[in-house]
């Protein structure tokens, strides 16, 4: 039947549309992080303020713990700054940082402004810990277990709604 | 107050387009003619609102009033102006606005000048372009609204990506969406056409010229992005195969088909069904490249942030766009009535093999793009498909379609010559076989398709200049005939004759660009040099030197050639100072045959630095063909059968109607 010809792009259309809708529901900041559920790399971080103790991969572990790459010249991360300060005066679990490709001054300076939820700051000037750590964007955070292995990953800022939804959740099931 | 009138503004855009989008399309149905005439005064309406709209947001940028989101978020106080401006298109919320813009711009010039088309076809084209307008009115306002306020506003921007921070890419993305969003008026003539029941020589010839000035932009856009890439991106590349470039390419392709079988059916009033599909085809490839771009589907370096529940309008938005249309088609397109016959052998055949080559060119392009994204949706892995796949799959489509280019202008139409036609093309072959001996013999052992590639540039460009002669008379007539024949040709005919000269240039130059460049790069320090393809290249000193928004170290490298110096060349490596993020700008000495090409890599903290270094032979051929195809088409858009308002009017409104109230 030659009425057949002019439905096949219909037709063809229809099967292109159902891919393009389970593309869809693959989240893309859900990037695939080749270090979930594995130790997180090795590394020693100096101080982002001398005096203060700095970071490395064997202050992980021992108990439930967050890292939170940040920088003073990013966007976002003045976003969920007051996230995280409320998370470090009502929840015990330890917070740390990475001051991602900052100029230190400035990164002290936006700390001493708005405040300081880190308990540790390790200053990655080159970004080298970055790179190890597949860092996608500024800001990213990770759930770190007892174990030391990172267990959760998130790509953009942390809203509250992410907070309370995701990253407390994960925290409480994680410290049983 | 600014950035609410651009909020309000688009809000009336969207009242307008509804309207547009039922009064003249029930008009139409109902022969009212004075429902079908308020589509003229309302596509104008529609047009001023957006373009108020947009002033506004440029507006917002040039001040940098950081109280609008969207402006902190994608410019900062120290940016140039020029840069300010362009921030404004920099961003997904901004282009969309630009989209509309000219979607309606279109719309509008349709309105202005389209007065010889039947009062029916005019309603209905217009309703049609509005509901697009109206679908991306309401995704802008509903899901990415440009003029949103942040409070407390920052202190300063956060900066337009720094890679975009360049005339090229300032101009870039104006030219694509002229193009691309220009191909919906095809598309909503195509429509008005099915609606209609009636295609006939009158409508392709209303069709082409707007198909055409689409056309030429998006060449230019694509050149504009690709010569972009090239001294931009510094790995001295011209074409990635990215998924976005892709995204543009497909409704290239698939509307330069469209170009030529509109042709067929103007001339011979045939292959009407064909050329409606293509014209629903090329626009809904615009419209998928839209949705691939800013649903997040495909992650790409050029992609705007994107953001799920977008993607799910967008895609609704495809469903509805070409579903619809594509249904339409289903129903009304076998109703449509075939024309003139032809043989296999004629100007028709050879058009509708360019057709088929040209399509399934863009169909493998469609499944290098997304079957990643397939295979992402089935399996779950994450895979590129790369430059590899594109090699072996478009190049050898080229290769026919080449061939065949340069025979099907000679024949004639109906029942072509063949053997005459290549009776007259000998000399072509002559000269495409010496180019290729010549061109092997040179790189001998390096590749072969090198010296295909140019044996075919030179085979087009010699057949285009044998049919040239020909239509002029060159050696049947004395020169004062010629000149006149000459003068006397078609604009249209010139235009042709031109594009097909300018892609022979454009193939010698992608050749070229593509087997015979040569690099190298080394670690060097101040005083040492670099030796390529008979070219030294010797680093003279770094500087530090300081932009409006960056930071940059500049190498001077001095180029010499047996001893003579032939250019100094100055790349830097810029550091962006708001976002951190580096990016190299290269340098590029061209004497119009080959590209000399440095580039300022990082530094070792030894005194030494990373030096690219490359020598491009016939890459300046690729721009300099691209822009003379873009100058054939605008020569053919000059043609005065094509000029809108000039083509005479057909018997297509009915005997007695009455004029229509505008």
């Amino acid at each position: 039947m030659p009425r057949l010809i002019f439905i096949l792009p219909l037709l063809l259309f229809g099967a292109i549309a159902v891919y393009f809708a389970i593309g869809l529901t693959k989240d893309p900041r859900n990037l695939p992080s080749a270090l979930i559920d594995k130790t997180a790399p090795e590394f020693t971080l100096p101080p982002l303020r001398d005096g203060e103790p700095g970071l490395a991969n064997t202050d992980l572990g021992g108990e439930v713990k967050i890292v939170n790459v940040f920088a003073s010249w990013c966007v976002p991360c003045k976003l969920e700054h007051p996230v995280f300060m409320r998370f470090s005066q009502q929840n015990d679990t330890p917070l740390y940082g990475i001051n991602y490709k900052n100029i230190k001054s400035e990164a002290v300076a936006w700390l001493s402004q708005l405040g300081d939820p880190y308990q540790r700051i390790g200053f990655d000037l080159s970004g080298r810990v970055g790179i190890e750590w597949g860092v996608y964007g500024v800001p990213e955070t990770y759930i770190i277990d007892k174990e030391g292995r990172i267990r959760y990953r998130h790509a953009g800022p942390i809203l509250p709604k992410v907070m309370k939804e995701t990253i407390l959740p994960l925290i409480t099931e994680l410290k049983k | 107050m600014i950035a609410e009138i651009g909020h309000f503004t688009l809000i009336l855009a969207l009242i307008m387009a509804l309207v547009q989008a039922f009064l003249p399309l029930v008009g139409a149905a109902r022969l009212n003619y004075g429902w079908m005439g308020t589509a003229t005064p309302s596509a104008i309406i529609q047009f001023l609102c957006i373009g108020t709209s947009f002033g506004c947001l440029i507006y917002s940028f040039a001040v940098s009033d950081f109280t609008v989101i969207n402006v902190a978020q994608n410019s900062n106080s120290l940016q140039p102006m020029i840069y300010k401006i362009s921030s404004a298109w920099g961003n997904h919320e901004g282009s969309m606005v630009l989209w509309v813009l000219i979607l309606a711009l279109f719309g509008c010039m349709v309105a202005l000048f389209g007065g010889n088309l039947p009062p029916t076809l005019k309603a209905r084209t217009l309703s049609v372009q509005s509901m697009i307008a109206f679908a991306f009115l309401l995704f802008i306002l509903m899901t990415s609204n440009p003029f949103e306020r942040l409070s407390p506003p920052p202190i300063d921007g956060r900066d337009l990506n720094p890679l975009l921070q360049d005339i090229g890419l300032a101009l870039h993305p104006p030219m694509l969406y002229f193009g691309y969003v220009g191909f919906s008026m095809a598309f909503s003539f195509a429509i008005a056409a099915l609606i209609e029941g009636k295609v006939d020589a009158a409508w392709a010839r209303w069709v082409r010229p707007w198909t055409l000035l689409a056309w030429v932009f998006l060449t230019a856009g694509i050149l504009l992005g690709s010569w972009w890439a090239y001294y931009e991106l510094g790995w001295g590349g011209w074409w990635y195969w990215d998924p976005v470039e892709n995204a543009s390419f497909m409704p290239w392709l698939v509307g330069t088909a469209l170009l030529h079988s509109a042709v067929v059916v103007e001339k011979r009033d045939a292959l009407k069904t064909w050329t409606i599909l293509l014209a629903i085809l090329t626009f809904s490839l615009s419209l998928i490249g839209t949705f691939l771009v800013r649903s997040g589907v495909l992650t790409s370096v050029h992609a705007f942030a994107t953001d799920p529940e977008r993607g799910v309008f967008i895609l609704a938005l495809l469903i509805i766009a070409i579903g619809g249309s594509l249904l339409l088609y289903a129903w009304r397109a076998p109703q449509l009535k075939g024309g003139g016959l032809f043989a296999p052998i004629s100007r028709e055949g050879s058009l509708i093999l360019n057709n088929l080559l040209l399509t399934t060119a863009a169909a493998t392009v469609f499944i290098g793009t997304l079957y990643p994204l397939m295979l992402d949706a089935i399996t779950g892995d994450k895979i590129s498909v790369g430059p590899p796949f594109f090699n072996a799959t478009f190049v050898p489509l080229m290769i026919p379609l080449i061939i065949a280019l340069g025979i099907g202008p000679l024949l004639s139409w109906k029942r072509g010559d063949l053997t005459g036609a290549l009776q007259r093309l000998k000399f072509a072959l002559v000269v495409s076989v010496v180019v290729t001996t010549v061109a092997a013999y040179i790189t001998w052992g390096r590749s072969i398709f090198g010296a295909i590639g140019l044996g075919l540039a030179a085979w087009l460009a010699a057949g285009v200049c044998i049919e040239f002669g020909a239509r002029i008379g060159i050696g049947r007539s004395n020169w004062q005939d010629v000149i006149r024949r000459a003068i006397g040709l078609p604009r249209s005919a010139w235009g042709m004759m031109i594009a097909h000269f300018g892609f022979a240039i454009l193939v010698a130059g992608a050749t070229g660009a593509s087997i015979w460049q040569d690099e190298a790069i080394k670690s060097i320090r101040v005083g040492d040099s670099i030796s390529i393809a008979g070219y030294e290249f010797s680093l003279r000193n770094v500087d530090n030197v300081r932009g409006p928004n960056y930071v940059a170290q500049r190498g001077v490298f001095t180029v010499r050639e047996g001893g003579e110096i032939v250019t100094t060349l100055a790349p830097e490596r810029r550091r962006y100072l708001v976002q951190g993020t580096e990016t190299t700008e290269s340098a590029i000495y061209s004497d119009g045959i080959s590209d000399l090409y440095a580039v300022l890599g990082q530094p070792d903290g030894e005194g030494r630095w990373i030096a690219k270094v490359y020598f491009k032979p016939l890459v300046p051929w690729l721009w300099l063909g691209g822009m003379i195809t873009v100058l054939g088409g605008l020569v053919s858009l000059t043609d005065r059968r094509l000029r809108v308002g000039a083509p005479t009017r057909r018997q297509s409104v009915p005997a007695g109607a009455p004029a229509p109230a505008e």
